[in-house]
This record gives C-alpha cells, sequence and structure tokens, in this order.
C-alpha cells in the first residue's frame, strides 16, 4: 500500500473501511462522517502535501447499500502524488460536509454532484443547480434517470 | 473656464464621495449589468450578471451550464468506444487532446499500451493541437481588444494547423482520431515535410503577432495588471494549464507525470511572475513556439513510417481478397493489401500494426486482415457489435494529460460490461470560471472582456 494510505490508516482507523492501488491510483474508502477531518489532516499534513482539491465527483450504484460514492481526487503539487478518497453515502440522507471551508475549488464541484446526484454537502454557502436550469426536476446522472426523459426548458427566473 | 466649472457645486459634489448618496443609498448608485449569455465578444456561451459601481464590477455572479448536452450521461449508453466521438466535443479546439486522455483513461483500465509510433504520433497532434488552441484563444482574445489584425494572423496560422489534422485525420475539429491501444490510422505520405513548411509560415505569424501585440501600448495597458490571481488563489482553485503558470508555478503535466513521449522531449515550461492577463498571454505565446519544438524533436527520433519502406506492397482489390478468403486461395492473400478507400489511408495493415497496440480486447483488426481470414473477421464483429465491443475489467482509473487549459483528466469506473458504467470528465477550464467572480470583482467593467478572453473558456468541456 502506498504511504498516504498507510498513514490515513494509522490516524482515521475509526473512520477507515477499505483501501487499494488499482492500476497504480492509491484509493482510500472512508466513512463520510469524518471527510472535513481527513482533508484538513490531508492538506496540513508536512508529508503528504495534497494542496490541490483536483474533482469531486459522484458514482451511483442503485443495488448497492450505500448507494452512492462521492469520490475526491487530490493532488499534492510539491510531492507531484495523486490520492483518491471515496465516500459511500446512503441513499435516504444524501449528505457529506463540505469542504469549501478547506478549498474554494470544491464550491463548484460540489455544486456540480449535488446537481448531477442530489447528494447535499452541508456548510455549502451557496449549495444550487449549475448545470441544469433551477425548475429542473431530478438529477440526471442518477442511473434510474431515464437518458430519453425530456422536461420542459424554462429559461432564466430573472 | 476650469476654474469656473471646479466651482460649480454640482459637479463639486458628483466628484466628493463624501458628498455623494448616503450610506443607506448605496444601492441606488449601483447599477446590474446582464452580460451574455450570448455577447458578441465572449467566445462562449455563459451569463454574466455584474453589478457595477460607476464602472467599477462589486459583484458578479457567473452562471454556466447553457451548452450542457449530458456528455456523462450520454458516454454511459454508448460503448467504450463509442465516447471518443463525444469527446472530440470536449474541447472543440484542440479535439485530439481530449481523444487521448479519454484512450489513456482505458488503457490503464486493461492494461494495454500502444506502440511506440503511436506515441509520437500522439504527441505530434496533442502539440499541434495546443498551438490550434492557443492561437484561437491568443488571436480572439486580441480582436475583443480591437486588434483585429492580429487576429487574421492567427486564424492563418490556424488554418495551417487545422490542414495538417485534416490531413490526418480526415477532419478540422471532430477527428474522432484516438482509439483505445493507439491511433486510428498512421501518418499520410508526406505529411512531415508538409508540417516543416507549415511551422515555417506559422513561426512567421506569431513574430508578426508578437511585433503587433506584446510592447504595444494600448494592449499592454489593457493586459497587464487586469485580471490578476495569485498563485495560492489558483491553487485554491485548483487551476493548472498556463492560467497556473502565468502565476508564476511551472507546473506542467508533460513534466511532472510525462505520458506519451513527453519524457524523451526538451522543452521548457514558461512561467509568468504577476498572474495577469499579461502574463498568460506571453506565457500562452511561448508555449506555442515550445509546442512546435516537440513536434520537431518528434520527426526527427521517430522511425520512418511505412511510407518510406523500400519494397511497395502488392494491392488487390478487397472484394477479390474475400473471395480468394472463400475460397483458401491462401497463395493470392499472403503479403498483399487490400485495396481501400482513400478516406481509410493509412490504415492498411503495414500501418496499423504500427500504430495499435496488438491486443484483440481493443484493437481493430485492419481491414485486410478482416477481409481475408476468418479470425480477424470475427474479431471485428465482436469488437464493432452491440453489447460486445471493448469490455475493461470491472475496476476504476483516472488518467490526466495536459490539455491546453491545463489538467484534463478522465475518471472512468466500469463494471466489467460493453458500456461504462460511469466516465467523469475534469475540465480544465471548470476551476478557472469557478474563479472567474473573484477575478472580476475590484476590476473594471471593461477589463471583463480582456480577462474572459484570457481566460480561454471552452464552452463544451465546462458544461459537457
Amino acid at each position: 500500500m502506498g504511504r498516504a494510505t498507510d498513514i490515513l490508516r494509522a490516524r482515521f482507523a475509526d473512520l477507515f473501511l477499505d483501501a487499494h492501488e488499482q492500476h497504480g491510483d492509491e484509493t482510500v474508502v472512508f466513512r463520510p462522517e469524518g471527510i472535513v477531518a481527513i482533508a484538513t489532516f490531508l492538506r496540513s499534513d508536512a508529508e503528504l502535501q495534497f494542496n490541490v482539491l483536483m474533482d469531486v465527483t459522484a458514482v451511483d450504484y442503485p443495488g448497492r447499500s450505500p448507494r452512492f460514492e462521492v469520490v475526491y481526487h487530490f493532488y499534492s503539487l510539491p510531492r507531484r502524488a495523486r490520492l483518491r478518497v471515496k465516500l459511500p453515502v446512503p441513499e435516504d440522507q444524501p449528505a457529506v460536509d463540505s469542504l469549501t471551508p478547506l478549498w474554494k475549488s470544491a464550491n463548484w464541484y460540489e455544486r456540480e454532484v449535488w446537481d448531477m446526484f442530489g447528494i447535499r454537502f452541508q456548510g455549502h454557502p451557496n449549495l444550487k443547480r449549475i448545470l441544469m436550469y433551477e425548475s429542473f426536476e431530478g438529477h440526471p446522472l442518477r442511473k434510474d434517470y431515464p437518458i430519453k426523459k425530456r422536461q420542459p426548458l424554462i429559461g432564466p427566473m430573472n | 473656464m476650469a476654474d469656473d466649472m471646479s466651482q460649480d457645486p454640482e459637479l463639486e459634489r458628483r466628484d466628493d464621495p463624501a458628498a455623494a448618496p448616503a450610506e443607506d443609498d448605496v444601492d441606488a448608485r449601483r447599477m446590474v449589468i446582464n452580460i451574455g449569455p450570448s455577447h458578441p465578444a465572449m467566445h462562449g456561451i455563459i451569463r454574466i450578471v455584474t453589478e457595477l459601481e460607476g464602472e467599477t464590477v462589486r459583484q458578479a455572479d457567473i452562471e454556466i451550464g447553457y451548452l450542457h448536452r449530458a456528455f456523462e450521461k450520454s458516454a454511459e449508453h454508448v460503448g467504450w468506444n463509442g465516447v471518443m466521438p463525444y469527446t472530440d466535443r470536449l474541447n472543440y479546439v484542440s479535439p485530439l487532446i481530449n481523444n487521448f486522455g479519454y484512450c489513456m483513461a482505458v488503457e490503464k483500465l486493461m492494461g494495454i499500451h500502444p506502440p511506440e509510433r503511436a506515441e509520437y504520433i500522439r504527441t505530434i497532434m496533442a502539440e499541434l493541437s495546443r498551438v490550434g488552441d492557443h492561437l484561437t484563444c491568443v488571436g480572439a482574445s486580441a480582436m475583443e481588444l480591437n486588434a483585429f489584425t492580429a487576429f487574421l494572423y492567427f486564424m492563418a496560422a490556424r488554418e495551417l494547423v487545422y490542414e495538417l489534422v485534416e490531413d490526418v485525420t480526415g477532419a478540422r475539429i471532430t477527428v474522432a482520431y484516438g482509439r483505445v491501444g493507439g491511433v486510428r490510422a498512421d501518418l499520410p505520405e508526406g505529411f512531415v515535410p508538409k508540417a516543416l513548411g507549415f511551422f515555417k509560415t506559422i513561426r512567421q505569424n506569431i513574430a508578426e503577432v508578437h511585433g503587433l501585440l506584446t510592447r504595444n501600448r494600448i494592449f499592454f495597458d489593457r493586459m497587464r495588471d487586469t485580471g490578476a490571481i495569485s498563485a495560492a488563489d489558483a491553487l485554491d482553485y485548483g487551476i493548472m494549464g498556463p492560467f497556473l503558470r502565468g502565476t508564476g508555478v511551472a507546473h506542467d503535466l508533460r513534466k511532472a507525470e510525462p505520458y506519451h513521449m513527453y519524457s524523451r522531449m526538451e522543452f521548457d515550461v514558461p512561467t509568468g511572475t504577476q498572474g495577469d492577463n499579461y502574463d498568460r498571454y506571453l506565457v500562452r505565446m511561448e508555449e506555442m513556439e515550445q509546442s512546435l519544438r516537440i513536434c520537431e524533436q518528434c520527426f526527427k527520433q521517430m522511425e520512418p513510417g511505412a511510407h518510406q519502406s523500400a519494397i511497395p506492397p502488392e494491392y488487390i482489390d478487397a472484394d477479390q481478397m474475400v473471395d480468394g478468403a472463400k475460397h483458401a486461395r491462401t497463395e493470392m492473400l499472403i503479403d498483399r493489401e487490400a485495396r481501400l478507400s482513400p478516406n481509410l489511408e493509412g490504415q492498411e495493415h503495414r500501418h496499423k500494426r504500427r500504430v495499435i497496440a496488438d491486443d484483440k480486447a481493443a484493437a481493430m483488426p485492419s481491414l485486410g486482415k478482416t477481409y481475408s481470414n476468418i479470425e480477424s473477421m470475427m474479431n471485428h464483429f465482436m469488437l464493432v457489435m452491440n453489447c460486445h465491443g471493448i469490455r475493461p475489467p470491472a475496476g476504476e482509473a483516472y488518467a490526466a494529460v495536459e490539455g491546453a487549459n491545463g489538467e484534463l483528466g478522465f475518471y472512468v469506473v466500469s463494471d466489467g460490461s460493453g458500456y461504462p458504467y460511469r466516465v467523469r470528465v475534469h475540465p480544465p477550464c471548470f476551476p478557472i470560471l469557478a474563479s472567474l467572480e473573484q477575478v472580476l470583482v475590484g476590476g473594471m467593467v471593461a477589463d471583463i472582456i480582456a480577462t474572459f478572453g484570457s481566460v480561454n473558456m471552452i464552452g463544451g468541456e465546462l458544461d459537457r
């Protein structure tokens, strides 16, 4: 296992769920509660130095429980290393703490995940749709949203 | 006369901030200006709702999504290969880079390594696209600042880039040239001398524009100190590419995590110092030169293609080949090439085996083989038939390339079926647009145009 995995596993043992290094991508799976603590640690730790939040996205697994997986990609510019952190999120309460206090980039990424998957980010200052329009119903990247479904296109409200 | 005017109480009040409308009247002084979604000076469909105080931007609300066409959703409903044309439409100014980025992600999932020549071709085509992208960005933003001549020089140069791209891929923009395991076809005959000739003109045009813009007072004044961002903020927003390099951070994925053939290339990573529009302009101008340099090194390093081989192949017509195969006349098939339609140039067996990995799970056999033996024909059908095709093992992978705007990442998840379970694109200009509000606020309304030009927003990848 990679260095970051070992450190995180030791430090957040109670939150740790799984880890793998498929195709060379270091990946850690944690319980969703601790994401802010984990991200704060990743950013501030002198050895890991994950100073860039590269991407936030989600994957929908309708058959699984918990149904969603929120996927973070961290990048360390000084170490040129990457880390993927995944959080399983249940369907009945799809919510994760927001990383906006830590990274400005979290703002738009989290809005997109909310827009596309309907996963809420608690503490986000402006959690509204970003790619779809406000009156759009549903979350299009969920697997149960039919690809051919049509909705009336409604222009800006103001 | 001037003295008289300064005595005018009406004017005096206007110039004196203390005498301006009272605190509670701030809203009355502010004006909301809506820019976009469709505005002639913005190359992209985006809406910026600005709140102005005089000419100073006090608030800017960026609204995106006008070009959303459900790329990620569509990708889940076409085969792994079927995603390729969709990726063309992400960054439609440099589609080849998207192609290769997606290919790299799928190759990572499948553990395929493209042959060396394919990697060289990818490097060349990616760098040509980068030149085209920067030409468009700089040219268009200069035009938006009224420097129309510079725009024409750059469009003339971009036309040459497009001609080269068309020679190789058969299309100018919707190229679909990447293939999992390599590229679609080999470089056409005479490509290298033609490209080298064009590079001369492109360099001349770049030099011409340098003369027109770089030390031009008007251009300088509009670009310098406008749209500035600090390195710390840029990283906070997750910005990569020329936008980050303009702030002085020498980060380039081609150097940091070399892919394709970049580890064998010698090139510089230009950086700025202040992170403003002018620095980004200079970074892009220099990157074009570096890209041309990389192309030239590739031409020198790569082995000559099959076009240069001493023994010309023997061609027979495809229908004769099929008949011969049916009747097991193997002697007429050995070492023969099928005569293909001109738009399949570069896909004959002798070319194809050099530009795509020899992996039956991903790469189509050359057409000559498909016509002449049953195994290749079955292989061909297994790859094109619905519900078959490429089937990467279940798993996930993230691959990133240095797009013209920054890091272009593909996060792909496979469940082992013939369709991608999830294709996530990390578009390079998304974080830049996220930072735009901060960059614009405090500046003048006229600077929005200059800044937006250097942001190089590409609706296709931003809204997907």
